[in-house]
C-alpha cells in the first residue's frame, strides 16, 4: 500500500540572464526562483496494482518517485510505502523496493552482468536458495542465459535493460518503480518488456508504478492511470476513463495530448 | 559486513580488468624510479656530508614509493564516485539498504589495493636487483617491519578518509576538479611526494610532519628504509591514528550533510 497525502516540494532553481556581464554579476549576487515541483500530491495505490505515473515532462513525476524512494524529503505532507516513511526509514524502506531509471545504469560497466547481480544479491541479503530460484527464474523470462557472462559496456541498449529490470527484482521487492523503462528501445525489445512486466505482477503481486511517456505501454500495461501537470494531479482513473473524457474515438495518446492541452500543461 | 566485503571485492575484480594500464604504470614506475636515484646520486657525489638522509634509506623510500604508488598517493581518486555525484547517477546508490560512507569506502580502499596489487611486486623486484646502496634492501628488524606494516595500514585510512571527506564535498561544488587541482600538489610536497621530508627546509618539515599529509606514506616509508627509530615511530603513528579518526568523522559528517540537501535533478 502506498499512500501519499499532502505532499509539497518546492525547488529553488538559480537563474540569471544570458551573457557574460550577467555571468559576471551573477558571482555577486544571485537571483533564486521557487518552482513549485508538487502540489497538494495525495494518492494511494493497493498492493498489486500496476499504475501508469503519466504527464508532460516536468510535470514531477520524477519528484514523486525520488519521494516515494527516500532519496528526496518533501517540504510538507505524509507519506507512507507499507507502513514506512520513505525517507526517515530509508534503509528498511528500500531494502523491499526495486528501481529502475531508464537513463542511468546500475550495473557496474566494466565487469560481467553476473558480477553485478552477485553484488546486490549480497547488499539486499538475499538467501542463496532464493537468489538462485530468481535468477533462474529471470533468466529464463528475459533470456539472459547469454548475457550474464558479458561485461555491461558490451550489451546492446535492449539487451542492458533487460539485465537492468532482472537487477531490480533480484530480492523480491514489494514495490517495482520503472521510470522510462521502454525509452529507446525497439519494438520487440518492447513487446517482450511489457510481457514480462505483466507476468511479474501476475505471479508475485508485485505493485509496480510505472513512469512513462510512451501510451502503448500504458495501454498495454495499467490498470490505472494517475496523470499530473505542474505538480498537480489532474486526473486519477482507468484508461477508458481518459479515453472517454477526450471523446470521439480518440487512441490513449491522442486522448492524453488532448488533455494535456485542455489542463493547459 | 559481508556486502562492503562484496563490495570491496567487486571493485578489486573491477580494477584487475586493466591489464594495459598496469603495464603502462609499471614501466613508468621503474623508469621514474630510475631517474630519481640518477638524481639523488648526483646529489649526494656532490656534497655526501650534507645529505639528510642515509643513502640506503632513501633508496629503499624511492623504490618502495615507485612501487606501492597506488597505495600511498593521494591522487589516486575514484573518478566514477565523483562523475556520480556530478551526473546524478548516484541515486542509484542511495537506493541500496546500504550505507552510503560504508560502501564508498569499501570502493576506495579496493580501487586502491587492486591498481597496487598488479604492478608492485615487478618493480620491488627490479629494485632488489640495483646494486647496493642504490638498490631496494630490507635492513630493519623484523620488529620495524611489522611497525611498517601497521603503519601502512594506518596510511591507508588517512588517505582513504581524506578522499572521502573530499568525494563528500562533492556534494556541495557544480564541479570537483578545481579541489583536487589544488589539493594535489600540496598533498605531494608537504606529504613526502616529491622529496622526502627531511629533504625540506626545517619550519616546512616541521609543518609537514604535523600535518596530515606527513600522516601518509611519510610515515611507512622512513620505518622500512630505518630513517625513523623508537620514540620517533611511535609519536608517527599516534599522529596517523589522530588524523585518520578526525577526517574519517569529518568526512561522515559533511557527507550526512551533502546528502541532506541533495536534490538529483533531472528525470
Amino acid at each position: 500500500m502506498i499512500e501519499m497525502r499532502g505532499i509539497n516540494k518546492t525547488y529553488r532553481v538559480r537563474r540569471r540572464e544570458a551573457g557574460l556581464s550577467n555571468a559576471v554579476k551573477s558571482l555577486f549576487s544571485r537571483e533564486y526562483t521557487q518552482i513549485p515541483a508538487l502540489r497538494d500530491m495525495t494518492f494511494t495505490i493497493p498492493d498489486g496494482q500496476i499504475v501508469g505515473y503519466i504527464g508532460p515532462n516536468g510535470a514531477g513525476k520524477s519528484t514523486t518517485i525520488k519521494i516515494l524512494s527516500g532519496i528526496l524529503r518533501p517540504d510538507s505532507g505524509e507519506c507512507r510505502v507499507n507502513g514506512l516513511v520513505p525517507w526517515e526509514d530509508r534503509k528498511k524502506h528500500v531494502a523491499r523496493l526495486g528501481v529502475v531509471f531508464g537513463q542511468r545504469s546500475q550495473l557496474w560497466w566494466d565487469v560481467p552482468v553476473i558480477d553485478s547481480l552477485e553484488l546486490l544479491r549480497d547488499i539486499y541479503r538475499v538467501p542463496e536458495e532464493k537468489y538462485r530460484e530468481n535468477l533462474a527464474r529471470l533468466t529464463e523470462l528475459l533470456e539472459l542465459t547469454e548475457l550474464l557472462k558479458t561485461p555491461a559496456r558490451m550489451l546492446s541498449l535492449g539487451q542492458r535493460m533487460r539485465c537492468e529490470i532482472a537487477a531490480a527484482l533480484l530480492h523480491s521487492p514489494e514495490v517495482l518503480f520503472l521510470d522510462e523503462p521502454t525509452i529507446g528501445l525497439d519494438a520487440v525489445s518492447k513487446l517482450k518488456m511489457r510481457e514480462f512486466i505483466l507476468e511479474q505482477n501476475r505471479l508475485c503481486g508485485t505493485t509496480v508504478i510505472l513512469t512513462t511517456h510512451d501510451m502503448q505501454d500504458v495501454d498495454a500495461l495499467c490498470s490505472r492511470v494517475l496523470l499530473i501537470g505542474k505538480g498537480r494531479l489532474l486526473l486519477d482513473g482507468s484508461t477508458a476513463e481518459i479515453r472517454a473524457m477526450a471523446g470521439e474515438n480518440l487512441s490513449t495518446e491522442e486522448s492524453v495530448a488532448d488533455l494535456y492541452r485542455r489542463f493547459g500543461i | 559486513m559481508k556486502k562492503y566485503l562484496s563490495f570491496f571485492k567487486m571493485r578489486l575484480m573491477a580494477g584487475l580488468q586493466y591489464r594495459t594500464a598496469a603495464l603502462a604504470g609499471l614501466s613508468t614506475q621503474f623508469v621514474w624510479g630510475g631517474m630519481e636515484i640518477l638524481l639523488y646520486r648526483a646529489l649526494w657525489s656532490a656534497h655526501p656530508e650534507r645529505f639528510p638522509m642515509g643513502v640506503e634509506a632513501l633508496a629503499a623510500y624511492i623504490w618502495l614509493q615507485q612501487a606501492y604508488l597506488t597505495f600511498f598517493a593521494l591522487w589516486h581518486w575514484d573518478g566514477e564516485i565523483m562523475e556520480s555525484v556530478r551526473t546524478g547517477a548516484v541515486a542509484y546508490e542511495l537506493i541500496r539498504p546500504t550505507d552510503l560512507y560504508g560502501m564508498w569506502m569499501a570502493r576506495s580502499l579496493a580501487l586502491r589495493l587492486s591498481r597496487g596489487m598488479l604492478r608492485s611486486l615487478p618493480v620491488i623486484l627490479l629494485g632488489a636487483l640495483i646494486p647496493a646502496p642504490w638498490g631496494l634492501r630490507l635492513r630493519v628488524s623484523p620488529w620495524a617491519f611489522g611497525l611498517f606494516l601497521l603503519s601502512t595500514a594506518l596510511m591507508l585510512l588517512v588517505v582513504t578518509s581524506l578522499t572521502m571527506l573530499i568525494y563528500a564535498l562533492c556534494f556541495f561544488v557544480t564541479d570537483h576538479r578545481g579541489m583536487f587541482t589544488v589539493l594535489t600538489p600540496v598533498a605531494d610536497l608537504l606529504g613526502g611526494g616529491i622529496v622526502p621530508l627531511p629533504f625540506l627546509p626545517a619550519g616546512l618539515r616541521k609543518i609537514a610532519e604535523l600535518s596530515p599529509f606527513g600522516a601518509m606514506q611519510n610515515v611507512p616509508l622512513r620505518i622500512f628504509g630505518g630513517d625513523i627509530a623508537g620514540a620517533e615511530i611511535a609519536r608517527a603513528m599516534g599522529l596517523q591514528a589522530f588524523w585518520a579518526a578526525v577526517l574519517a568523522s569529518a568526512g561522515y559528517a559533511v557527507m550526512r550533510a551533502g546528502l541532506r540537501r541533495t536534490v538529483i535533478a533531472g528525470g
